[in-house]
């Protein structure tokens, strides 16, 4: 079954992704952005990480793609007809062309590499979001609080930028 | 079972796409949504590989991977709307005030 | 001691030479003549002394002034030989020379070349000298070429008339025609005897080939012909006449003139070898006294009449020396020098007495105006007749006597022919000068008068030696003079003897009575009935003309000759200019061309590299001016570009070890 799931998530995903970057509409991008968000999740489920696809699914498309979706719909833009570059033909063919060769090397790699000490069944037996936890808040305790602080200045920094500007301001400028 | 090389090629594929859509798209905010089409592509190696390779490692940096983009989609959005303020396209071939 | 003198003998003038042309515009024309006459006269003194001693002791001396020319095959030195040739010649040319330079010092007086004159003459006689004293051909050569170089500055000497100026001209190139001959001597004995040496080569040339020795005796006789003045040579010598009077008195009388016999008597030995050569020499000889007589007959210039009678008396020698009579030669060369001196200097008193008048037929009745002159003239005139009992008539007499006896009588009768004409002439030429009415214009005829001292002085001198000087060679073929002269010009001959003295006797008043026919017939034509000259001249006209006009010789030289020199010299002037000159501007061209290519390689080639490297700079700066648009998007996908090379071919890199388009595996 599994490979199943993994041909329709993988697919789905890719073609998301190529339906984002060609819409013409921001919002139908959006949309198909959302699409591609989900079917990523599904992978991760298929990988074991059921966290990972909670957040995904909270986070990613719950407050990310609603943030794009909020400013698309607060700066009202217009699709106007010449939508892509001038010389997107050549962007195209080199991409493709990476593309190719990327995939190309994937293929014949062989990839290998040190085990690590999480085996599936001990996962398994606890439960995904305990073995995160036990790693988070101890091994990787000081990034934690390091993107604690990079939000904290997000936000900050989000708020600063796009309020708006007072009679103080246009003064100082 | 799904092989790893299989993950690691939608990864790739994925990849690409986001890039292809940085480059080509005028729209700057299309443009921030493919950069979030990369991030996603980079989340899936990091856990093909972390339940491949029996490790941990991989998930808590896609973790991290999220809250970053997270972050960072919000201020170049709020970017966005500074700019939005001063002109009235979004055009990103008009954005050429860094030339001298 | 005798070597010093015999040294110091062309010294002294030398001395002059340099003294006078270097530094003689410092002082007065008297010191000049003083220095020029006194540097002769110790010559004389010298050659006195030589002679004295070559009596004593009869032996031949050879004195080696200079070594000049030694290694190898070549040994030419400056050294002379005296011996009683030599003895004899030095004599004549320093004795008469001195005269003539003491006549000069009148005869020039108030001259501003006074110096000039000098210098040239003294430098003359230092040739003159080399020349006779010489015991190898090259000095003689030098001597040679010195007195021709002389003969040219002396006719030139009034040098701002056009006519002495060409008439100097013609004198050297003649001249230097016959030299061409003497070169080919010099070189034919060169190669023939290894050595120049005169003692050397008499001794040995009894080797010689007759061919050979004919060979050289006529190259050598090509050099005397034009040294002396003798057919087809002679046409220089009455054009000469335009130099100063003792020039031609000195010059072209008594010494330069005589140089061609002198050669020829010293070359002897090998003329003896070669009957061809001698028979050439002799009717040569005679053709051209008979000849120059003729066209004496009727000229009426007074010194072309005594050119033509020295280029006749010359043909005498020439004579002499062909039929053997060396000796005669040489004596009939020292009378002559005596009475032709004498007739030069006393024409030079007429012309002088006359302010410059030489035309005869302007002349007449000066016998009791200048009367010194008239008498000397007519002594000299007495002499060269051959009146007994003067100068001239011994060595004349010989030399047809010597003719005849040998059977050659066909040149006796050209020389007796010449001597009845010479006679004739040399009396017309008196008649008209001093006898008759006076032709003279008004204003000459009241200035004509006597000369000075300094001038008659000579004068008398030569006339005693004209009336004397022919005793020396009395009786002929066996006096002092043919005695003494033996050695050097018949040593080898057999002696002739066993001439009946009836023969002797009877020659010797043939040759009176011709004398004496041809002053009767100018007595008569000229004095008596003076209107019968021109009754005989009207009646045969074309043969007047032509002897007036000298056979038009010179008219034929110069259609045969000189104008086809002239063309030629023209062609290589031609030449000259367009070929040789437009090498030389093409040469330049050439440069010009190269200087202008230069230019053109600079400015295009080199400015232009430099131009489009320039250019070049600007073609790519606006190419890759594009790269910086400002536009964020384009340098995304240039990062991404480069980081996609760059991580392909590490990986490509590490994998396969070579750079690769596609992965392989």
């Amino acid at each position: 079954m599994v490979p199943v799931f993994f041909v329709y998530f993988s697919v789905v995903s890719i073609l998301a992704g190529i339906l984002t970057v060609s819409l013409r509409n921001p919002v139908h991008c959006g949309l198909a952005l959302l699409a591609l968000l989900m079917h990523v999740a599904g992978l991760f489920v298929l990988l074991n990480a059921e966290f990972l696809f909670a957040v995904q699914v909270i986070v990613y498309a719950g407050a990310i793609l609603v943030l794009y979706l909020f400013v698309l719909m607060l700066l009202n833009l217009k699709s106007d007809e010449r939508y892509l570059h001038t010389r997107y033909a050549v962007i195209l063919f080199a991409g493709v062309a990476i593309c190719g060769e990327l995939v190309l090397l994937v293929l014949r790699s062989p990839f290998g590499g040190a085990r690590g000490d999480a085996p599936a069944p001990a996962v398994l037996q606890d439960g995904n979001s305990y073995a995160i936890g036990i790693k988070m808040f101890s091994e990787y305790l000081l990034p934690f609080e390091i993107v604690g602080v990079f939000l904290l200045g997000a936000i900050i920094g989000a708020i600063v930028l796009a309020k708006t500007p007072t009679a103080a301001d246009m003064e100082q400028e | 079972m799904v092989p790893l090389s299989a993950y690691v090629a939608v990864s790739a594929i994925l990849f690409a796409t986001g890039l292809i859509g940085v480059l080509i798209r005028r729209n700057f905010i299309i443009v921030l949504m493919a950069v979030e089409i990369m991030l996603n592509a980079a989340n899936i190696n990091l856990v093909a590989f972390s339940h491949y390779l029996e490790s941990m490692a991989g998930q808590i940096v896609a973790l991290f991977v999220i809250a970053i983009a997270a972050g960072e989609a919000a201020v170049g959005l709020a970017i966005i709307i500074v700019v939005f303020r001063g002109k009235i396209s979004t055009n990103v071939d008009e954005m050429n005030l860094l030339k001298w | 001691m005798t070597d010093l003198l015999i040294i110091a003998i062309p010294v002294f003038p030398l001395l002059a030479v340099l003294l006078n042309g270097l530094l003689g515009s410092r002082y007065s024309h008297d010191v000049a003549g003083r220095i020029a006459c006194s540097s002769v006269g110790l010559s004389f003194a010298a050659a006195l002394i030589v002679f004295a001693d070559q009596l004593q002791t009869g032996a031949v001396r050879e004195v080696v002034a200079y070594r000049w020319i030694f290694g190898g095959d070549l040994t030419i030195n400056l050294a002379f030989l005296i011996d009683p040739l030599a003895c004899i010649m030095l004599l004549i040319v320093t004795g008469v020379g001195f005269l003539i330079h003491l006549y000069s010092i009148g005869y020039m007086h108030g001259e501003e070349g006074f110096t000039r004159f000098f210098t040239y003459m003294n430098l003359f006689m230092v040739s003159m000298l080399l020349l006779v004293m010489g015991n190898n051909y090259a000095v003689l050569f030098i001597g040679w070429e010195g007195v021709g170089l002389c003969s040219y500055l002396l006719i030139g000497y009034y040098y701002d008339k056009v006519s002495a100026a060409k008439a100097a001209t013609k004198a050297f190139v003649v001249n230097r025609i016959g030299d061409a001959g003497f070169l080919l001597a010099i070189f034919l004995v060169f190669y023939n005897f290894g050595t120049l040496d005169y003692t050397q080569v008499f001794a040995k040339a009894g080797e010689l080939s007759p061919k050979m020795a004919t060979a050289i005796a006529l190259c050598l006789l090509i050099g005397a012909i034009g040294k002396s003045a003798q057919i087809p040579l002679y046409t220089w010598l009455p054009d000469a006449m335009e130099g100063p009077t003792p020039v031609s008195a000195l010059i072209h009388a008594a010494t330069m003139v005589t140089a061609g016999v002198y050669m020829i008597a010293r070359n002897h030995a090998i003329y003896d070898l070669s009957p061809v050569a001698m028979t050439t020499v002799a009717v040569v000889g005679g053709s051209t006294a008979l000849f120059a007589a003729t066209i004496g007959l009727v000229q009426t210039d007074i010194k072309r009449v005594l050119a033509y009678s020295t280029v006749s008396q010359l043909g005498y020698m020439f004579l002499g020396c062909g039929i053997g009579a060396y000796a005669a030669a040489i004596f009939h060369l020292m009378t002559h020098a005596f009475f032709k001196a004498l007739l030069f200097l006393s024409a030079g008193s007429v012309i002088h007495a006359l302010g410059g008048e030489q035309d005869i037929r302007r002349m007449g009745g000066l016998k009791s105006k200048i009367p010194w002159t008239h008498a000397l003239f007519l002594i000299g005139t007495l002499a060269i007749a051959g009146i007994f009992p003067l100068a001239g008539f011994w060595s004349k007499d010989e030399i047809m006597a010597h003719a005849f006896v040998h059977h050659h009588y066909v040149l006796y009768a050209m020389a007796a022919t010449g001597a009845l004409l010479t006679s004739f002439y040399m009396f017309r030429l008196t008649y008209l000068t001093f006898y008759g009415r006076s032709r003279m214009d008004h204003h000459t005829a009241e200035h004509v008068h006597e000369s000075p001292m300094i001038m008659i002085g000579p004068l008398v001198v030569l006339a005693g030696l004209s009336v004397i000087g022919g005793f020396p060679g009395v009786p002929p073929e066996n006096g002092w003079f043919q005695h003494f002269l033996h050695p050097s010009v018949a040593a080898g001959r057999a002696e002739e003897h066993g001439v009946s003295l009836g023969l002797v006797v009877s020659l010797m008043g043939v040759a009176t009575l011709i004398a004496l026919a041809g002053w009767g017939g100018a007595h008569y034509l000229y004095s008596v009935r003076p209107e019968a000259a021109d009754q005989l001249s009207a009646k045969a006209p074309a043969a007047y003309t032509t002897l007036l006009n000298k056979y038009y010789v010179d008219e034929l030289y110069d259609f045969l000759i000189v104008e086809p020199t002239k063309q030629l010299g023209l062609v290589w002037d031609w030449f000259d200019r367009t070929i040789i000159d437009g090498l030389v501007r093409g040469v330049g061209e050439m440069t010009e061309g190269g200087a202008w290519l230069s230019t053109w390689i600079e400015k295009h080639v080199i400015y232009g590299t430099i131009n489009v490297i320039g250019y070049a700079n600007h073609v790519a700066a606006r190419v890759w001016r594009k790269l910086q648009s400002g536009m964020v998007h384009h340098y995304a996908a240039l990062i991404v570009a480069g980081l996609f090379i760059l991580v392909h071919l590490i990986i490509v890199w590490w994998t396969t070890g070579s750079v690769g388009i596609v992965a392989l595996k």
